[in-house]
């Protein structure tokens, strides 16, 4: 009985016009169990998810509902059969209560008047089914993203969902709300709720999935088991060996500041201290909130500040002006390339040649051969792989959208580059991509400030850690001296701190 | 093998089809004109159609820079009014030098779409709400200054409205004008940041375009091509009235959309434009031309903006997936 699956993809396929994005893949999904899909950007993933939630049904090949073939034309017909989809993209609205996004598209009514009394119990039914307590009055934009995704899972299991598909749950959840997800899941599996997980981060596959689908170039790859040796994962994933996931190769660092902040202030940040030499790259760790992104928004010019100085090579930058600092030399790869790093509909080339586009100009006409060739050029330098460099931008996979990104900036001539979270939804291969392109900057004798929040990324990649806790810089760490918990230990010091006062 | 490389060389008319949508139909529609009434294709109906296209046009050429940078311009008839009172009362009234009327007609639009410009940029009003101000605000100056009179025109905007030859001047300044702006919009900086601000508003000041300026800077182009519509508009009629080219901003606004330009931003043509507001002329003049009533002709015009724009959703949703 255990043994027979709960839902089965059984030899799959799907294209889009001539390309073939789904060849022939088997997935199953068990009661109780949480199978993960793996792969690189574009490795077929997201199509196969949809194919499940009735967004692209497969154009050959059987799904089967317990043992019996079912059709998913929509996505209301996925809902029906007890599926639910916790997209990346949360399908709440921010405006109404907890209570009224669990029952959107079923009010419960009486007399054609909306029943609150009978909203609240069926909403409070749903938050209990994964312990989670909040007051179904609350707004849903008034919770975190971590509780928002536990409220449309709560959602979910209200409709009865049996299969369950996470879609990059973690991406951008803190450790601590990571936690909660992940026991969350342990609940469900216990109720025998069969689960579907997709992550780029190999250690949450070993702690909460059974097995491991991988998937390459839309092609089924293997199935292993969970606790299958990480370098034997990305070796299927990628098809290749990567020797090492952190290619760090620490330049000469010489002794003048290169960047440097001092006692830069706004209504979230205080009292900020730090200079960046030419070849380091330094590294921004802390807490969800701590102030990361604010920080680098205010050395880019893109936020204002109310006290202290940002530098560049020792002269002082305007604040608040993107344009100023981009002269300077600093270029910014912001935290999130879709809504603030990139204009989706314009080609490859326009993207990368936002930033040189008015310094290139000549009596106000956009040097259009240059910009082309200068586009051209790093796309080859960065390997951007892409059709052509004129196609748009949307069409490219994240790691490539991203390194178009960095391609901007490197056009510019820019030798302080600001990273926000840089390798976020990027795929292992093209992660090592961009921290080569990291090296080259800082061998070029430039350097780098990057605020992240993958603790291997920040010990394997940088050479000194600053880390933030509540606006402040809590401490600074050698990157040889820095361990995991030592980082943490600092991102929690200053919240410990004023716990203690507000208790006395 | 062989046959992909066919289909690439081969004229892809289905592309070109769902490409040129506004195109395609503009020649249907003048063929159909064509077939239905002799009197379509005389030279006398086509440049009463060049002349009718001429004010909407180009009007609508400087509102496609606003709607490229994902704004709205409602104050353009409005400007256009403005523009032409304050020339006719600078000549007509004031006495003044009359080769600078023109001048100082464009110097108001421009002025003009600097206000608005600046209320969304620095006001941080929205660009619908800001507009729909000034749309009240510079008709409300209009009739302040004419005192709800017409004013005759100065012997410069007179000619903007005259014919050269055989040819109309108001024919001429399209073409120079769809030329300009074309230029401007494709080969210029002021242009590129137009589509980028609008394509990505955060992503363009992230990279260092100022932002603010773009958006100012879009406002007066609309200002200054309204001014420039207001005039031809004027010279027609060798006077200003105060309620000229009062509700074009929604013909406007249509020309550009049909045109293929997208309302929120990023999207847009002048050639677009160009054939959005001949679309427009077409039906209206086709449609006097086969006597139909002036109220059924408002029935059409709006059905055609609806299949146009639907058109054109449809063809991007298609392209997508």
């Amino acid at each position: 009985m255990s043994n027979e699956p709960l839902l089965v993809l059984d030899k799959v396929c799907k294209s889009f016009g001539r390309i073939q994005v789904i060849n022939n893949v088997t997935v199953e999904v068990h009661a109780g169990k949480v199978s993960v899909l793996l792969g690189e950007n574009g490795a077929g993933k997201s199509t196969l998810i949809k194919m499940i939630a009735g967004v692209h049904p497969p154009d050959g090949g059987r799904i089967l509902l317990d043992g019996e073939q079912v059709k998913i034309p929509d996505t209301k017909a996925s809902e029906a059969l007890g599926i639910a989809t916790i997209h990346q993209e949360l399908n709440l609205v921010p405006s109404m209560t907890i209570a009224e996004n669990i029952t959107l598209g079923r009010v419960p009514r009486r007399f054609g008047i909306i029943n609150r009394k009978e909203m609240r119990r069926i909403a409070c039914a749903a938050l209990d089914l994964i312990g989670l307590q909040l007051h179904v009055d609350t707004k849903v934009s008034e919770l975190g993203l971590a509780q928002q995704q536990l409220v449309e899972i709560a959602k979910a299991l209200s409709l009865d969902a049996r299969v369950l598909i996470l879609d990059e749950p973690t991406a951008a959840l803190t450790t601590a709300e990571i936690h909660q997800l992940f026991e969350v899941v342990r609940g469900l599996k216990a109720k025998g709720v069969g689960m579907v997980f997709i992550s780029h981060h190999l250690d949450e596959i070993a702690e909460i999935g059974d097995f491991v689908n991988v998937l390459r170039d839309g092609q089924f790859i293997a199935t292993v088991p969970a606790d299958t040796d990480e370098n034997e994962l990305v070796r299927l994933m990628v098809g290749r060996e990567i020797d090492e996931q952190f290619p760090r190769v620490r330049s000469e660092v010489a002794d003048t500041a290169l960047l440097s902040v001092k006692g830069l202030g706004t209504s979230m940040l205080s009292d900020i201290n730090f200079e960046v030499r030419p070849g380091e790259v330094v590294a921004l760790a802390g807490l969800m909130g701590a102030g990361r992104t604010e920080l680098i928004r205010c050395i880019a010019g893109a936020d204002a500040y109310q006290t202290g100085s940002v530098s560049v090579a020792g002269s002082r930058l305007a604040g608040n002006d993107v344009a100023a600092a981009t002269r300077a030399g600093i270029g910014h790869v912001p935290e999130d390339r879709k809504t603030q790093g990139l204009v989706l509909d314009a080609s490859v080339a326009e993207n990368i040649g936002f930033a040189t586009m008015a310094s290139t100009s000549r009596f106000g006409l956009v040097d259009q051969k240059g910009q082309r060739e200068r586009a051209e050029n790093v796309a080859e330098r960065l390997r951007i792989r892409m059709g052509s460099i004129d196609q748009p931008i949307r069409s490219l996979s994240g790691g490539n959208q991203q390194k178009a990104v960095f391609g901007r900036w490197f056009t510019a001539g820019s030798k302080v580059l600001l990273l926000d979270e840089p390798t976020r939804g990027v795929d292992v291969g093209a992660k090592v991509e961009i921290y080569e392109l990291i090296n080259e900057i800082t061998s070029s004798g430039g350097c780098v400030l990057m605020a992240s929040s993958e603790l291997p990324e920040v010990l394997g990649m940088s050479d000194r850690v600053l880390v933030m806790s509540q606006g402040r810089i809590a401490g600074e760490l050698e990157t040889g001296e820095a361990t995991q918990d030592a980082i943490m230990q600092l991102a929690v010091s200053n919240v410990h701190r004023e716990n203690e006062v507000g208790n006395n | 093998m062989s046959s992909v490389a066919t289909t690439q060389k081969s004229f892809d008319f289905k592309a070109f089809l769902a490409n040129n949508g506004a195109l395609v139909g503009l020649v249907v529609l003048c063929l159909a004109l064509f077939i239905a009434t002799p009197r379509f294709l005389t030279g006398p109906n086509l440049m009463n159609i060049g002349i009718q296209v001429s004010t909407i046009a180009v009007m609508a050429f400087g509102l496609t820079f606003v709607i490229v940078a994902a704004g709205i311009d409602l104050s353009v008839g409005s400007v256009a009014a403005l523009s032409a009172m304050v020339s006719s009362y600078w000549v007509t009234t004031s006495g003044l030098p009359d080769g600078f009327s023109i001048v100082i007609g464009l110097l108001v639009g421009a002025a003009c779409g600097w206000v608005t410009g600046a209320m969304s940029a620095f006001g941080k009003l929205p660009t619908f709400i800001a507009s729909l101000a000034m749309l009240t605000i510079v008709r409300g100056l209009t009739l302040v200054i004419s005192d709800g009179r017409p004013i005759a025109t100065g012997d410069s905007v007179s000619f903007l409205g005259s014919d050269l030859g055989v040819i109309p001047v108001p024919i001429i300044v399209l073409v120079l004008s769809a030329l300009v702006a074309g230029f401007v919009l494709n080969y210029t900086v002021i242009g590129k940041n137009a589509f980028a601000v609008g394509g990505n508003t955060e992503a363009a000041r992230l990279s260092g375009i100022p932002v603010k300026r773009v958006l100012v800077t879009v406002f007066v182009i609309s200002g200054i091509f309204s001014a420039l519509s207001g005039m031809i508009l004027a010279g027609r009629l060798d006077s200003a009235q105060p309620t000229l080219a009062s509700g074009y901003e929604l013909d406007a606004i249509a020309a550009v959309v049909i045109g293929g330009a997208s309302l929120s931003g990023g999207v847009g043509r002048i050639s677009g434009t160009l054939i959005g507001a001949l679309v427009l002329a077409v039906i209206r003049n086709g449609l006097n031309l086969l006597a139909v009533s002036a109220f059924w002709q408002q029935v059409v015009i709006g059905l055609v903006i609806a299949i146009a724009v639907g058109f054109d959703v449809f063809r991007r949703k298609n392209v997508r997936h």
